[in-house]
């Protein structure tokens, strides 16, 4: 454990998951229980795209990435709202047009090219000390968003309408949340890769939803888990030389498999 | 009489296509007001804009300074699933009225205790709204539209997937309520709603207004209500035919 700890790369990583398991799990609880699961992989997929044009344009990828990512979000809540257009029809197009994008610049432009694996499959091995100050942040405002917002954000998700007689400002507060969904995904990707981001978002959530009723404890349970699995999935990774992306998820599920085992147990001594 | 709320010449649609017309309505305190009509008629298309969801096409809807609105939507509109407790529910019925703390404050846990009483649900109050039955969950979500002590009461078909043994405790209820509290309830179930009520608006497009309980054949037909009253053993009723308007 020693010689685990003593490299930087592994400090790192281990920082990573735990800003990533607060921010995973607190924007997973909402993506899962207002079903946007299939959106939010849309708008991960979508960013593809973003990276390409980072690349083309010279800028740093991720934050290509997450202009594309917020700008798919924001347009798919838009266009949900209005109607007009099939939601899963528009997601899968958005999907779809992201990732040829993306293929398209990276190719016309010259010289280097990427590693693409390492944005599909991800590396939390290689964060850097900006991706961690970046995460970090994100963290901060998201927690900040939910703790003093909370209410509003359960209302909201629950009992649209309700809310709106409530006064409060739904579309706002959708769109404002949307905007933290696509910067999680895409702040996610350098961990877990465009493929498998949506695993951080909606596993843990599950792990949680099996021992937990209440939102908050949902919130707080999806965390645990999220930071444990990829604590064990890091360990399994270094060990057995996995690539870290496939063994945190890996991870994730067995734990989801263990509770949903021993829930009837678990339950009795967990308050819920 | 206190005059709560007056709708003006509304008229509103979807798609340039009119869904209500010309819609005048006064609410007065202590009315109890049974709103029937057709399904597609514009019954809750009226709510919403009563309610601020829908900006009418025409006219104008003039509504006493703060009046506060307790409202019960069409049972369909929430996420049954959602991890929300009955307290958490009922509690955010007090949000336009106290605002929201970061946390669900002892006052506000209080009300929620006692008007959860008030539904008949004493002791529910920490299980997740998943877990109720149909009944159960209609009553805590009149608990939420009535926790702020409202001057006006909208309830959005009440009685749907309700049973025969609730539907009377619900009137029951009602009836208290209407004490204190303006009611207008929907329904398209009209033989329920008959007894329960003091007049009724009738909204096929056009909304016409009936200052008494009681509809006969000559009423409905002089004011062209091409309603079908579905009725049930006790309750006096007649059963019309279908008018064109």
């Amino acid at each position: 454990m020693a010689d685990f700890l003593s490299y930087q790369f592994i400090v790192n990583a281990l920082l990573a998951s735990l800003f990533g398991a607060v921010t995973a799990g607190i924007m997973g609880t909402y993506v899962v229980t207002r079903r946007m699961v299939f959106i939010t992989g849309g708008v991960t997929h979508a960013s593809f795209g973003g990276l390409g044009l980072g690349y083309f344009l010279g800028i740093n990828p991720i934050v290509g990435a997450a202009g594309i990512a917020v700008i798919a979000g924001l347009s798919v809540e838009y266009f949900n709202q209005k109607r007009k257009i099939r939601e899963d029809s528009l997601i899968a197009m958005a999907w779809s047009l992201g990732m040829a994008l993306g293929i398209i610049f990276i190719f016309i432009t010259p010289g280097y090219a990427p590693n693409l694996m390492s944005y599909l499959f991800g590396s939390i091995l290689t964060v850097s000390t900006g991706d961690l100050i970046a995460m970090n942040m994100l963290m901060i405002i998201v927690s900040l968003f939910f703790i003093l917002f909370f209410r509003a954000i359960q209302y909201i998700t629950f009992d649209e309408e309700f809310a709106r007689t409530a006064g409060i400002p739904v579309n706002l507060f959708k769109y404002l949340l949307m905007v933290l969904v696509a910067l999680t995904a895409v702040i996610y990707i350098r961990v877990a890769g465009i493929i498998l981001v949506l695993s951080m978002l909606t596993i843990p959530q599950n792990t949680a939803m099996l021992l937990a009723k209440k939102l908050k404890n949902i919130i707080f349970w999806s965390v645990f888990f999220s930071f444990a699995g990829s604590i064990a999935g890091l360990l399994l990774s270094y060990y057995r030389d996995i690539p870290s992306g496939a063994s945190i998820i890996f991870s994730l599920m067995v734990i989801y498999f263990l509770i949903a085992v021993f829930k009837p147990i678990l339950r009795k001594r967990i308050k819920s | 009489m206190n005059k709560l709320l007056e709708l003006k010449n509304i008229s509103y649609g979807y798609d340039q296509q009119p869904v209500v017309e010309g819609v005048n309505l006064t609410i007065h305190d202590q009315d109890f007001i049974g709103m029937i009509g057709p399904n597609g008629g514009g019954k809750s298309t009226i709510i919403k804009i009563i309610l601020g969801l829908l900006e009418p096409w025409n006219g104008s809807v003039v509504k006493k300074e703060n009046l506060n609105i307790g409202y019960l939507p069409q049972y369909h509109k929430f996420d049954s699933k959602f991890p929300i407790t009955v307290e958490e529910v009922l509690v955010s019925g007090l949000m336009k009225t106290r605002g929201s703390a970061i946390r669900i404050t002892r006052k506000e846990k209080e009300m929620a205790r006692e008007v959860l009483k008030q539904v008949g649900l004493p002791g529910y109050i920490h299980r997740a709204i998943g877990e109720l039955s149909g009944g159960q969950m209609q009553r805590v979500f009149i608990g939420r539209a009535i926790i702020s002590q409202p001057r006006l009461l909208i309830l959005d078909e009440p009685d749907t997937y309700v049973d025969n043994r609730f539907e009377h405790e619900l009137y029951e209820l009602l009836d208290e309520i209407n004490r204190s509290t303006a009611v207008l309830l929907v329904s398209h179930d009209v033989g329920q709603i008959i007894s329960a009520v003091k007049t009724i608006a009738c909204v096929n497009r056009h909304l016409h207004y009936h200052p008494s309980n009681k509809i006969s054949n000559e009423i409905l037909a002089s004011y062209n209500c091409p309603i079908e009253l579905i009725s049930h053993g006790h309750v006096p009723h007649r059963v019309l035919k279908t008018h064109d308007d």
